[in-house]
């Protein structure tokens, strides 16, 4: 039979590594056709609502529900004491803390979940909601980290104090952990014999992810069969089916767990929330399914915050700029509970990646966790554990530096990065950076924006507002990250125990067509068009023919889910390595039908041929038949894998970031002029979802730089639990993004890609933040603290005098 | 964010809105656009057992321009003024300001007679209508009055208005004073940190007239007359507009909020009116 379609045509009809194909999620997304779990009704379904503490700090004295008991259609109403016998009142949180469930004689935050009410519908529950009757006795709040560790106040009565937590000894009834990586000795006298030493403290300050869709379940426990099904915003749907099972009691086998569409979850959704367990509890209670969706304000006062980390650094260098050593120390605030949402060695999730892109010779970071009256929480917000702190502290203390030694900050960047040649690199803090190309991205990145011809033009403007000429000032942000993502090798990362592996399994259809199934959960990222451009490309199926599903773990399997950026790299990986499992036994399938030697045929696209015979060959589609309606000796019938992958090591993206910016020092209005973006996230899968990944992170990299907080005032009040002051940028706010890439491939992963969802949250927020505060540098600013909304920038001028 | 029950109207005249609201009394509101008044009830801040949706009221619609008067029925959306270019001829400071009220969607619901009637601070249009010198028509179970919408606004949410009247229509003046209308805001949807509407007339080389005012600034929109003075009879040069921003800043009364402090919003402040001034006498 003559081939009547070209080689070419061929690599274009798999749609594999490399083509932007079209996302084949968006038809439904776009389509208003999603299925998320508030989509899921199901008979005699009852919806659960909560009480929540007006008060950030106060005891129960009591609870009286006859009230909201007494309304028509209200089923029950769950307080602690109603928990306390199942055991599940408290539970534990990922960070080896527990947490209340309901609370348990006090609150310790405001917006805490009191009580459970659930009713036949969602009126009837928030109607019954406001006739609980709480009793609280206001106590002392405190909402300042540094004051947590000097106040008497305790403020969680439920542990010992002098016990030691889950990292270790406390200092302080309110202290959670220190943590330390890293040489401090060392590091302190490098730092006392420089020549230069610079020293900021900075404010991380505390944001929220606020996906578009808040987080909710749906539970449903059939007392005939024994098993119970819950769907929810889960990002990691096979571990919510472990720790519900070791939590409840019910055998693993009768838990299935789904993760519908989920509508972004920017690690909001790693966590196990009070809303889960109360509608599982409920459920079983009740004997129907149970609902619980949380609204906007819920989920921006009570599900997991992200950063409030207070930085504290000093940095040495040579006369030359070359530096020698680092010093980091963090006051964490965690809020009420430690419900981090780290791999379990890591306290402080990677954030000893604070040595960032540079060559330092010596480091020390010592995070001191602490307790204070504001939500639970610190997941990392679009970014792999805690890297967008760590960034963020060092791409600003080498400004700091540069100031220091009044130097070009791009040049002192240069002098310090880690050389190719270097890789893999050792870094001081004990991570090995896989492979890195950064000198090379960084001068594409700044000839892509003229550096020079800006850094001309910052400099008339200055003269041009000394001179009165005009009252806006310009700012040349710059940033070069390097993220460290993918966790991770089981030896050091997991997550309440479970090794953070991840799995693909695929089974391949006699006429060539294929499902596969991953033990992630894409919440917006593509997977189901990304994943199967690896998988054609490995196994030459095309991508339009292969079904990605994630998520339902009776079908998908065991994974530890998706968010720091470990899709690509770990389940990615997993999909390439069982792709290569099915073009083994193909191979021996072709060479049979071809009636020569295993090592006789070659891959090719989407077939097997005849090594210098190009005509015979068979197409997967072919192979695929055989395989199931041939008796071929020697071999099972079938064809179908199923990969689990334990990376050797994390993957380590990384880029460069230019910001220019104009600011009116009258108003503090920033105007973003131009945003470039250079990413290296190794070998690239979809460069059209690249691009869209980039452009997202740093829309919400603008978003936490100049304006995105939570922010309690001194009663621990949430003053920012709604859209009206939570800024979520919209397309109105955001620049034209100019983006670009290199390609260093990873040299461990097994298609050589790193993964990139979060790189440009990582490099963009201090991009933003460095623009605003470089403008101000000729004017004598050294450091200022995001966000930099408009009164922040406005302050910033008016402290330097420049209303005067 | 889930409202209380309530009973839900959707008269399709006048008469019949005000027949409910006669029966309800304070217990009933008319609903124009809703994007005040059903956020406050789905965080339960409003109780409003009995709603009254005004869209089906056809008499409640319009823009009329008959001469030098402009009508528009309190119904009308902000989009509909947008798009009126006649309104545009006649005013076209309208068409700038509702331009800067949120986004496409909340224009494509939110009404001038909800944006007025409301009596929320930080709401655009009442400022220019004060500065337009508007009326606004009320219509109740004792018959129709007119209010002027400098007289309207007593204190937030607190207005002229009786609880059993609806704000019908608004009507004021064609203008061909030079316009503008300047709002520093931090995102799109968000009210104004200050916003400032000024319209300047011009005699020779002289500001004949002007009417300057201010939004979210005070908890009622400012109509500074002690700023208009200022800049009568100037020649609106830089002495004459920094006078008028003195003077507009004595009759604000901004407080803190998540926007910023006082002494923030003061100097801003300034900076719009000082900008609103000097752009609508650019082109006055």
């Amino acid at each position: 039979m003559k081939d009547e379609v070209t080689r070419e045509e061929r690599v274009t009809n798999l749609k594999g590594l490399g083509c932007s194909r079209k996302r084949v999620e968006d038809a439904r997304f776009t389509q208003g056709k999603g299925n998320y779990v508030d989509d899921i009704n199901l008979p005699g379904m009852l919806t659960g609502d909560f009480v929540r503490s007006p008060y950030a700090h106060a005891r129960i004295k009591s609870i009286n529900t006859d009230a909201a008991m007494a309304l028509d259609g209200v089923i029950a109403v769950l307080t602690a004491k109603d928990l306390e016998p199942l055991g599940l009142h408290w539970m534990p949180t990922l960070a080896g803390d527990k947490q209340m469930v309901l609370a348990d004689g006090k609150v310790l935050f405001q917006g805490q979940e009191v009580a459970f009410v659930v009713a036949k519908d969602r009126y009837i529950a928030s109607d019954a909601v406001e006739l609980v009757e709480v009793d609280y006795e206001e106590l002392p709040v405190i909402v300042d980290p540094f004051k947590s560790m000097q106040s008497d106040v305790v403020l969680r009565e439920d542990l010992d104090p002098k016990a030691p937590g889950a990292h270790g000894p406390r200092k302080h009834h309110n202290h959670i952990f220190t943590w330390e990586v890293g040489d401090e000795d060392g590091t302190n006298a490098v730092i006392d014999d420089a020549d230069i030493v610079a020293e900021e403290s900075m404010y991380y300050h505390r944001t929220h992810p606020c996906p578009l869709e808040p987080c909710g379940a749906v539970a449903s426990m059939d007392k005939v069969n024994g098993k119970l099904t819950l769907w929810g915003t889960f990002q990691a749907p096979h571990v919510v089916r472990t720790v519900a099972s070791l939590l409840s009691g019910i055998e693993e086998h009768n838990i299935r767990v789904v993760s519908p569409d989920i509508g972004g979850g920017f690690g909001n959704k790693v966590g196990v929330y009070p809303g889960y367990v109360c509608s599982i509890v409920a459920s079983i209670v009740t004997g129907v399914p149970v609902k619980w969706v949380e609204d906007r304000m819920e989920n921006l006062m009570s599900t997991a915050f992200a950063r409030d980390y207070w930085m504290k650094g000093k940095i040495s260098a040579t006369k030359e700029g070359k530096i020698t050593g680092l010093h980091c120390h963090v006051t964490a605030d965690h809020g009420a509970f430690d419900a981090c949402a780290d791999p379990t060695k890591f306290p402080a999730g990677f954030m000893n990646i604070c040595t960032g892109s540079y060559d330092i010779p010596i480091a020390y970071l010592g995070v001191d966790g602490v307790y204070t009256n504001k939500a639970p929480g610190g997941v990392s917000y679009r970014c792999s554990f805690r890297v967008t702190e760590a960034v963020y502290f060092i791409e600003r203390m080498i400004e700091v530096l540069a100031i220091e030694m009044n130097m070009d900050a791009a040049e002192l960047r240069r002098i310090n990065f880690i050389k190719k040649e270097q890789f893999p690199y050792n870094s001081a803090l004990g991570w090995e950076y896989d492979s890195g190309d950064y000198h090379t991205a960084w001068d594409k990145a700044l000839k892509a924006v003229d550096y020079e011809g800006l850094r001309k033009e910052q400099a008339e403007r200055v003269a041009a507002f000394k001179a009165g000429e005009t009252r806006s000032i310009m700012g040349i942000g710059l940033s070069f990250f390097t993220e460290i993502v993918g966790a991770g090798p089981v030896k050091n990362c997991d997550i309440l125990g479970m090794g953070m592996f991840d799995s693909c399994e695929i089974r391949i259809h006699p006429t060539g067509s294929a499902v596969a199934r991953l033990g992630t959960i894409s919440q917006g990222q593509g997977h189901a068009t990304t994943f199967a451009q690896i998988l054609a490309s490995e196994i030459g199926i095309s991508a339009d023919s292969i079904t990605i599903e994630e998520g339902d773990t009776d079908t998908a399997p065991y994974g530890l889910g998706t968010y720091g950026s470990r899709s690509t790299p770990v389940a990615g990986a997993a999909a390439a390595m069982v792709g290569r499992k099915i073009r083994a036994k193909a191979q021996m399938i072709a060479a049979y039908l071809l009636e020569v030697h295993d090592d006789d045929v070659e891959f090719d696209v989407d077939r097997f041929v005849v090594k210098g015979a190009p005509e015979r060959f068979k197409t997967m589609s072919e192979i695929a038949y055989a395989a199931y309606n041939q008796a071929i000796p020697g071999l099972e019938p079938g064809l179908e894998a199923v990969s689990y992958y334990d990376p050797p090591n994390m993957t380590y993206p990384f880029g460069a970031y230019v910001c220019v910016m104009d600011i009116d020092v009258d108003t503090g209005v920033p105007t973003i002029n131009r945003f470039c973006a250079l990413d290296d996230c190794g070998t690239r899968i979809n460069p059209m979802v690249i691009e869209g990944q980039v452009h997202g992170g740093l829309t919400e990299a603008l978003a936490v730089a100049l304006g995105q907080e939570i922010a309690y005032d001194d009663m621990g009040n949430c003053k920012t639990g709604t859209l009206m002051d939570f800024f979520l940028p919209t397309a109105w706010e955001v620049p034209n993004y100019e983006t670009d890439f290199t390609v260093t491939p990873s040299p461990h992963h097994p298609i050589g890609a790193k993964g990139v969802g979060e790189s440009p949250h990582v490099g963009g927020v201090p991009c933003f933040s460095n623009a605003v505060q470089e403008a101000f540098r000729p004017f004598g600013n050294r450091h200022t603290n995001m966000p930099h909304d408009h009164w922040r920038i406005w302050k910033t001028a008016n402290d330097l005098g420049m209303h005067d | 964010m889930i409202p209380a029950a309530f009973e839900y109207h959707r008269p399709s005249d006048i008469a019949g809105a005000l027949s409910v609201l006669a029966e309800h009394g304070d217990e009933a509101r008319v609903l124009a656009g809703g994007h005040s008044l059903i956020p406050m009830m789905k965080l339960r801040m409003a109780d409003v057992p009995h709603l009254i949706d005004l869209q089906d009221i056809a008499d409640l619609k319009g823009i009329t321009i008959d001469g030098d008067t402009v009508t528009l029925g309190a119904m009308t959306t902000q989009h509909e003024l947008i798009a009126d270019e006649a309104l545009f001829a006649a005013c076209p400071i309208i068409r700038e300001a509702a331009l800067q009220i949120a986004d496409p969607q909340v224009r494509y619901m939110g009404t001038i007679g909800g944006n007025v009637a409301n009596g929320d601070p930080g709401n655009d249009m009442p400022g220019l209508m004060q500065c337009l010198d508007a009326r606004f028509t009320l219509v109740g179970a004792d018959g129709t009055r007119s209010v002027a919408a400098r007289d309207f606004y007593e204190s937030a949410y607190m207005t002229e208005r009786d609880d059993e009247e609806i704000l019908t229509q608004i009507t004021f003046s064609a203008t061909g004073a030079g316009y503008a209308y300047e709002k520093q805001k931090r995102k799109i949807g968000d009210y104004a940190t200050a916003a400032c509407a000024a319209l300047i007339t011009k005699d020779g080389d002289k500001v004949a007239t002007a009417a300057i005012a201010m939004t979210n600034l005070s908890d009622i929109p400012v109509l500074s007359e002690a700023a208009a003075a200022a800049l009568v009879g100037t020649s609106c040069d830089a002495d004459a507009v920094k006078a008028a921003v003195a003077a507009a800043l004595e009759d604000i009364d901004p407080t803190e909020d998540n926007r910023g402090p006082v002494a923030f919003k003061m100097h801003v402040a300034g900076i719009i009116i000082s900008r609103a001034i000097t752009r609508a006498w650019s082109g006055a």
